[in-house]
């Protein structure tokens, strides 16, 4: 009875819950809450990199507005700063900004500040000697910090890059609020079209979420996994994997 | 309207009544869904550490599903979904007793104790187990090395991700304005909709935000600094 239901409301819906009313009207659907969380990491990406120089640099009025922002980000709810750049980002731009584009901006934001904290973990991790050694053998600053310390401090970071994505793609649900027309948005729709079914739409909605971001973890975890074996050297190749330290750093939504 | 102005709002009796409930809401959420959360962490725990066959797949389930699925997600499947299906009289109770409310707690503590467990269990992973062989060829029984041996040390190496995790369950309690309770950033946008000071009330309302957030980090921080201070002093 209850898998009918849901067999029938997957076999009906499948297109509005993939890529919402596309043809007809804005893209949705599960296809926008994967462009919306790969454009805010592809965008946050470089903004992280930015923030954990300007927050490990020596100028204290680059590090303070800096540190600043990340700990207010890191302090507040991601629904306060929605309503922030739902309200900021049309009065900055004077334009009528779609809802796509406001969720966007506060996920760059939100993402940025906090992979800028893995980025400066990856980088002060890495030890004072790499940068040394570096400036020894004639680098700048910034070129011991491009050719020696970001190429390592970036490797090590693959798996939490992918777990950020993750939280990512968890965290479009909250667009939910400001109606932008993701799968969440799209799975209430379809609950509005049916009324009868919330617990067997909202489990469909879930089902999905679960495949996407376990999927997910699952190829962080291993691409971890590997980097811990490469990085231990050849020595230590035949330690089973279970003793590596997991240190993935995850952040919760 | 004139410019920048918070008097306006704080001096207010009726905007201050309103942030004052939703504080107040947001603190009943965050404590009702902190403590259903530990409690069902610790369960989660003994669970898994048990000798139980059933049981390390069931937690591994919870967790997993827990973890992987959207918090707002679950509070919708729980608020719009579950409620939906429960028995008449229960419905009927639950809509006289802040029903928002409850659905609230249940939804953030579940999810909450997912983490809360996996904090726990690495924390105790991290405990050599050289330990509870020393402890056990001091005399102690299971139990007791547990309580005076294994569980001081794994709590103590559980606590930052724990206080990371608490701080994130303050912030979540936001979500529970997608279900309708009326805690603080519902507040906020009720206060909104009647002042049309957007700058002013979001203003005030990140800033109580912050300061909560700060004062658990604040407080989570002290009590590892004690739990190291009493670690070392032995």
């Amino acid at each position: 009875m209850m898998i009918q239901d849901i067999v029938n409301i997957i076999k009906d819906y499948w297109l509005l819950l993939l890529i919402g009313q596309y043809p007809n009207g804005p893209l949705g659907g599960l296809v926008n809450t994967l462009v919306l969380s790969a454009l805010a990491i592809a965008l946050a990406f470089p903004l992280s990199i930015l923030f954990a120089l300007a927050r490990l640099s020596t100028f204290a009025i680059v590090r303070w507005p800096v540190t600043a922002l990340v700990y207010v980000t890191r302090g507040v709810p991601l629904l306060m700063l929605i309503l922030w750049c739902y309200f900021l980002v049309p009065l900055w731009t004077g334009a009528d900004v779609p809802s796509f584009w406001i969720m966007l901006v506060t996920l760059v934001i939100y993402a940025g500040a906090f992979l800028s904290e893995v980025v400066r973990a990856g980088i002060v991790s890495l030890g004072p000697g790499q940068m040394d050694a570096a400036r020894a053998l004639g680098h700048s600053y910034m070129g011991a910090m491009r050719y020696v310390i970001l190429p390592q401090a970036l490797y090590n970071m693959i798996p939490s890059m992918i777990s950020t994505f993750v939280s990512t793609i968890k965290d479009t649900t909250l667009g939910y609020v400001i109606n932008v027309p993701d799968l969440t948005f799209a799975a209430s729709q379809v609950n509005n079209q049916l009324l009868t079914q919330p617990f067997q739409v909202f489990l469909v909605l879930a089902l999905v979420y679960y495949v996407l971001c376990w999927t997910l973890t699952f190829v962080a975890n291993s691409v971890e996994k590997r980097i811990s074996r490469r990085r231990a050297g050849p020595v230590n190749a035949r330690l089973p994997a279970e003793s590596l330290p997991l240190k993935t750093l995850t952040e919760q939504l | 309207m004139s410019g920048f102005d918070l008097s306006a709002i704080l001096s207010n009796p009726e905007f201050r009544l309103m942030l004052l409930h939703g504080v107040e809401m947001t603190f009943i959420i965050y404590v009702g869904s902190w403590v259903l959360a530990m409690t069902l962490a610790i369960l989660l725990l003994c669970l898994r550490i048990s000798p139980l066959r059933f049981a390390d797949p069931v937690v591994k389930a919870y967790v997993s599903y827990h973890r992987n699925v959207p918090t707002l997600v679950q509070l919708m499947l729980w608020y719009f979904g579950i409620y939906t299906l429960m028995p008449d009289a229960l419905t009927g109770w639950l809509a006289n007793h802040n029903a928002e409310a409850i659905f609230a707690v249940i939804g953030l503590g579940l999810c909450q104790a997912a983490y809360f467990s996996e904090d726990l269990r690495s924390g105790l992973r991290a405990v050599s187990p050289g330990q509870m062989e020393a402890a056990k060829a001091l005399g102690h029984g299971y139990v007791s090395a547990m309580r005076f041996v294994i569980m001081p040390q794994g709590v103590r190496n559980a606590l930052p991700p724990l206080i990371n995790h608490s701080v994130s369950l303050f912030k979540n309690s936001s979500l529970a304005i997608v279900v309708g309770a009326s805690e603080l950033t519902h507040a906020i946008k009720e206060i909104e909709n009647v002042s049309f000071r957007t700058f002013e009330i979001y203003l005030i309302g990140t800033l109580i935000y912050l300061f909560f957030s700060l004062l658990i980090m604040g407080a989570g921080a002290i009590i590892s600094m004690r739990a190291d201070a009493s670690m070392r002093a032995r």
